[in-house]
């Protein structure tokens, strides 16, 4: 069974570095959408991880790491929530309005990043998940279902809003 | 029977494409400045993205609106006019206008294309809506949301052309097109800028205990307890205090989203056309969700059968639903 809370940041920092420089690559007209915030650091915090993670979405200079929260930086825009509903927000699987009014999803910071971080996930066709898993392999669409089964959210699972 | 046609929002390109595909019998949509009301952050269309949304549109029968509907500044009209002259070369099926400058332009420029007027316009009584249609060829008005279903059916008898109403989402009444509030504290306009609330003067501030507060240009406009669902940071929806109350209260409106889905037989008997489902600035998820719902209650009903329509209420604002006006105008 996958546990998310006992990953360590060291173990996934090079998946992270790999996967957000393929996803910026297939996906180009997400830096469009950001606009001034390519620049902003964001961080996105996933409640039952050890760590958060640090979205700077610099085309020129892509940062996308694990970092304790004790050590993070002071980031632009915090976005925090389920770590499953984090990734089905990414994947427009789930609607960031709806989290937040049932304040399923917390943000501070500044919320103009948020919304175009947001509005540029949103455009992006098919799911950023699957293409994370695929990049993988079989390996990565077990461990993707897995974490499905095992972090449910109101749509694709069983957990009440 | 009304064809009662479901009018749906498209944000983003994959918007577009996720309504069409969900069923929708047009698509409404904006271009990335304050020609339209939904001017947010990272939201919209440039000309080459609304080229191939009208190519994909079309392609499935679907018609794509094109919302101009705000009001342009005093000798800055051409931004809207350049909007309407590209629409018009994209091949859109119709422009979606507040303004009586804009209209007239559009009549006399591109009147091959469709005019609806926007709610925007607050166009209620029946000789309002006549001076449009007879001055501007307007075919269809967006009633404002402050109309029970009997007024509508008498409107419609009245004026000579398609009604649509709002169905579903935000219910920022107000009186539409004329709010000023969000201008009070940010500078910004609803009516001109296109952006109600902007999200560069929104903040969060969430207290240890898990108490929230949403400011607006530095002002705490609503406080929510750590159990409270939330709404959308604007200042009709804010609460306040006041001499005469002992607790802060919405001096203005709750936040609620509207959903006639128990409502659309009687709708359509007096004589709607259109149903607008509201949320350009909402998720593909939202689209999906709330299109394919209204799709599925459209078609049941048009075959004659009961709607089943599917519970919409975790996507409503505050995760509250109300039918506002079109019940009783006592819904307050």
């Amino acid at each position: 069974m996958t546990d998310l809370s006992r990953l360590p940041c060291a173990l996934i920092q090079p998946l992270l570095t790999h996967v957000v420089r393929r996803i910026a690559a297939r996906h180009p007209s997400l830096f469009a959408r950001l606009g001034p915030h390519q620049s902003t650091d964001f961080l996105i915090d996933p409640i039952e991880l050890p760590f958060a993670l640090h979205l700077r979405p610099d085309p020129e200079a892509l940062i996308f790491r694990a970092v304790p929260r004790d050590a993070a930086p002071h980031p632009g825009a915090l976005i925090r929530g389920k770590f499953m509903l984090l990734l089905e927000l990414m994947d427009a699987e789930e609607d960031g309005d709806a989290a937040f009014f049932s304040r399923d999803l917390e943000v501070s910071g500044d919320t103009e990043a948020v919304v175009r971080l947001r509005n540029a996930l949103d455009d992006v066709d098919g799911s950023i998940a699957e293409e994370t898993a695929d990049m993988f392999g079989a390996p990565g669409r077990v461990i993707l279902a897995r974490l499905r089964r095992n972090y449910p959210t109101q749509e694709n699972g069983a957990v009440a809003p | 029977m009304s064809l009662a046609e479901l009018i749906c929002p498209a944000g983003t390109p994959a918007a577009l494409r996720t309504a069409v595909d969900a069923g929708a019998d047009a698509v409404y949509c904006g271009f990335q400045d304050a020609t339209n009301a939904r001017n947010f952050p990272g939201l919209n269309f440039t000309p080459d993205e609304l080229a191939e949304a009208v190519i994909y549109a079309h392609a499935k029968g679907t018609k794509v609106l094109l919302a101009l509907n705000t009001y342009p500044p005093a000798g800055k009209v051409d931004l809207w006019r350049q909007a309407a002259d590209t629409g018009a070369r994209l091949g859109i099926d119709a422009f979606i206008v507040a303004d009586m400058g804009v209209a007239d332009y559009i009549a006399q420029t591109h009147p091959q294309v469709r005019l609806h007027l926007s709610v925007q316009a607050a166009a209620s009584s029946p000789e309002a809506i006549r001076y449009y249609c007879e001055n501007f060829g307007v075919k269809r008005v967006v009633l404002p949301r402050i109309l029970t279903i009997p007024e509508i059916k008498q409107v419609r008898k009245e004026i000579p052309c398609e009604i649509e109403t709002f169905i579903f989402g935000n219910h920022g009444l107000m009186v539409e097109g004329r709010c000023s509030l969000t201008n009070y504290l940010t500078g910004q306009s609803t009516n001109m800028d296109g952006v109600c609330s902007p999200a560069s003067d929104v903040e969060y501030k969430r207290d240890a205990d898990g108490t929230m507060s949403s400011q607006l240009a530095g002002f705490t406009i609503d406080c929510f307890g750590p159990d409270e669902k939330a709404g959308y940071p604007t200042i009709c929806k804010g609460r306040y205090t006041a001499p005469h109350r002992s607790d802060a209260y919405y001096a203005f409106e709750e936040p609620v989203s509207l959903n006639l889905s128990r409502l659309l037989p009687e709708l359509i008997d007096a004589g709607v056309h259109a149903f607008k489902i509201e949320g350009r600035q909402r998720s593909k998820s939202y689209v999906r969700g709330v299109v394919s719902a209204f799709r599925r209650a459209v078609d049941d009903i048009r075959a004659g059968r009961s709607a089943d329509m599917a519970d919409l209420v975790a996507l409503t604002e505050g995760q509250k639903q109300t039918q506002g006006a079109f019940e009783t105008k006592k819904w307050r």
